[in-house]
């Protein structure tokens, strides 16, 4: 199998967002997430541990699509009041969407406009404040656009860097804003000054096509990587088992 | 002590500019007989706390809201909840918004009868911005951290559905997630819990293990038996969310004459009882 689409490229970045975390509490938040997520679990990082969505922790990796309804292997219970308490102790990453996000990766999806009587009231705080300041987050971004990535968040609902470093390396010693994948590439922070900068591109995105897609300057190489493909076997999980449906396809836009 | 009551009693209690507590989560489980109730009764300037479902939207709707403290407002299936989308867009709403997990520790606080409690959630972002009351702390002991002060979120009133009872109000609850809804209980100085069916108390087990007996009798003040009473929000295992009904509240948000056709039919009606044939009759 050569052929994939980008929605797969997605999964897989979002997959690997998770790859080195070991046994950690990860909340995928959106399609995507949940898609990357339970590829993570399927094949780079079996330790994951994850819910179905609601309440009970389960074992095995479940579709998100598709006739196939396996049974639950359930190894545990978290409802929310023990997913806040699990959160401040830290052993969790949560991807969670952005509606805006900014070059030091400080995230908005409370509203638009004036917080008094805003352009378009969007999700609320949610858990965006307590998620960055406790523990791993990532950002996925079904449409890049300068309208998603931002010079300015109307709203900080996710702190970023800037702010992280302002409150001092002792209050925010758990602040971990890891990476942002969005339908054109995979971004992290790891530059001196904490901006934005470009992992990969994913492939058949240029350079130009990311940098006009941008309200803000990117810390960009000459010539970015490109995101890696699928494998043979990544194909395998995400077209039989996780989402024989083909969800992804109409979360992403080419 | 036997604490059955009725929804007419318990909401003839109510006064305006009262901070009601509301349990469930999202369009989960939510006391939507109580709620209905309120819609049916000239109160108004509630203060509304909670994990933001259809409660806070059909309040928003009927103009029954001064303020709401909430860290989200959805209705799960529906991302946006329409109503309270509306009336914060037209600025007509007072906000506490906060992170979910302080939230929480302020029903905490209120419950252990504290003036706040420390957290780190919120530093950094504009938690802080919004809602200029709030405050920080240090700590006393060498590490000086600093941290917000949540403050208790002290209710006069919390409002909860259980999915079973007992007549001196014990609850509970057999779906996969208790919520807040003990602490919402505990948080208030008043507290009624509607169910689903009311047993009698050496039947609970019969149903559940001991674990799903969440509320009891200390935490409830009035229990109301009101079968199908979280409709349209989810209540397992007695029902899924009536997915079909939830859509057409929404889609009453498009405009004036959605939402007055939408009140005349399942509203503007006398009674719990008539809501459920109007339902039931669709």
């Amino acid at each position: 199998m050569s052929e994939f689409t980008r929605a797969e490229v997605c999964a897989v970045a979002i997959a690997d967002t998770f790859a080195g975390d070991g046994e950690v509490f990860v909340s995928p938040i959106g399609l995507l997430p949940q898609i990357g997520a339970r590829l993570a679990k399927a094949t780079s990082a079996p330790d994951l541990l994850m819910t179905d969505g609601v309440a009970p922790l389960v074992a095995n990796v479940l579709p998100v699509s598709g006739d196939e309804r396996p049974e639950l292997v359930v190894e545990g219970w978290l409802p929310y009041r023990k997913v806040f308490e699990l959160l401040w102790w830290g052993r969790r990453h949560v991807m969670m969407g952005a509606t805006q996000i900014d070059r030091f990766g400080n995230q908005n999806i409370a509203c638009i406009g004036d917080h008094a009587k805003p352009r378009a009231m969007l999700l609320g705080m949610r858990g965006a404040p307590g998620n960055t300041i406790s523990h791993a987050t990532s950002y996925w971004v079904p449409n890049h656009s300068t309208k998603t990535f931002v010079a300015q968040v109307d709203v900080v609902s996710g702190m970023g860097y800037d702010r992280a470093a302002a409150l001092g390396p002792r209050a925010a010693r758990f602040h971990d804003v890891r990476r942002v994948v969005s339908n054109l590439g995979v971004f992290d922070f790891g530059t001196p000054e904490r901006r934005m900068r470009v992992v990969s591109l994913h492939p058949g995105v240029s350079r130009d096509e990311v940098v006009a897609s941008t309200g803000f300057e990117l810390v960009l190489p000459e010539k970015p990587p490109t995101t890696r493909a699928p494998s043979a076997e990544e194909l395998r999980w995400l077209r039989e088992v996780i989402d024989p449906g083909g969800l992804r396809e109409s979360e992403v836009r080419a | 002590m036997d604490k059955r009551t009725t929804l007419a009693e318990v909401v003839a209690e109510l006064r305006d500019g009262m901070t009601i507590g509301i349990g469930g989560w999202g369009s989960r489980r939510k006391p939507m007989a109580l709620i209905r109730e309120i819609l049916r009764s000239p109160l108004r300037d509630l203060t509304i706390v909670s994990y933001g479902g259809p409660d806070v939207g059909l309040l928003c709707a009927a103009g029954k809201v001064r303020k709401v403290v909430y860290g989200f407002v959805s209705l799960d299936s529906i991302p946006l909840e329409p109503h309270f989308r509306a009336a914060r867009q037209r600025g007509a709403l007072e906000t506490m918004e906060i992170d979910e997990g302080m939230f929480q520790w302020g029903l905490q606080a209120a419950a252990y009868r504290l003036p706040f409690l420390p957290t780190r959630a919120g530093l950094g972002t504009d938690v802080m911005r919004i809602n200029p009351e709030l405050r920080t702390v240090r700590s006393p002991y060498d590490d000086e951290e600093e941290l917000v002060a949540m403050p208790a979120l002290t209710l006069d009133v919390a409002l909860v559905h259980m999915n079973r009872a007992d007549a001196s109000g014990n609850g509970q609850y057999l779906g996969p997630d208790p919520y807040f809804d003990d602490l919402f209980c505990m948080a208030a100085q008043r507290r009624f819990m509607t169910c689903e069916k009311l047993v009698r108390t050496e039947d609970f087990l019969k149903e559940g293990s001991l674990h799903t007996l969440l509320i009891n009798r200390l935490m409830v003040d009035g229990v109301i038996e009101t079968p199908n009473g979280a409709h349209f929000t989810e209540c397992p295992p007695d029902y899924g969310r009536d997915e079909a009904f939830q859509r057409e509240y929404a889609e009453a948000a498009r405009d004036a004459a959605s939402w007055e056709k939408f009140a005349r039919r399942y509203l503007a009606l006398d009674s719990e009882r008539a809501y459920q044939e109007a339902v039931r009759a669709r």
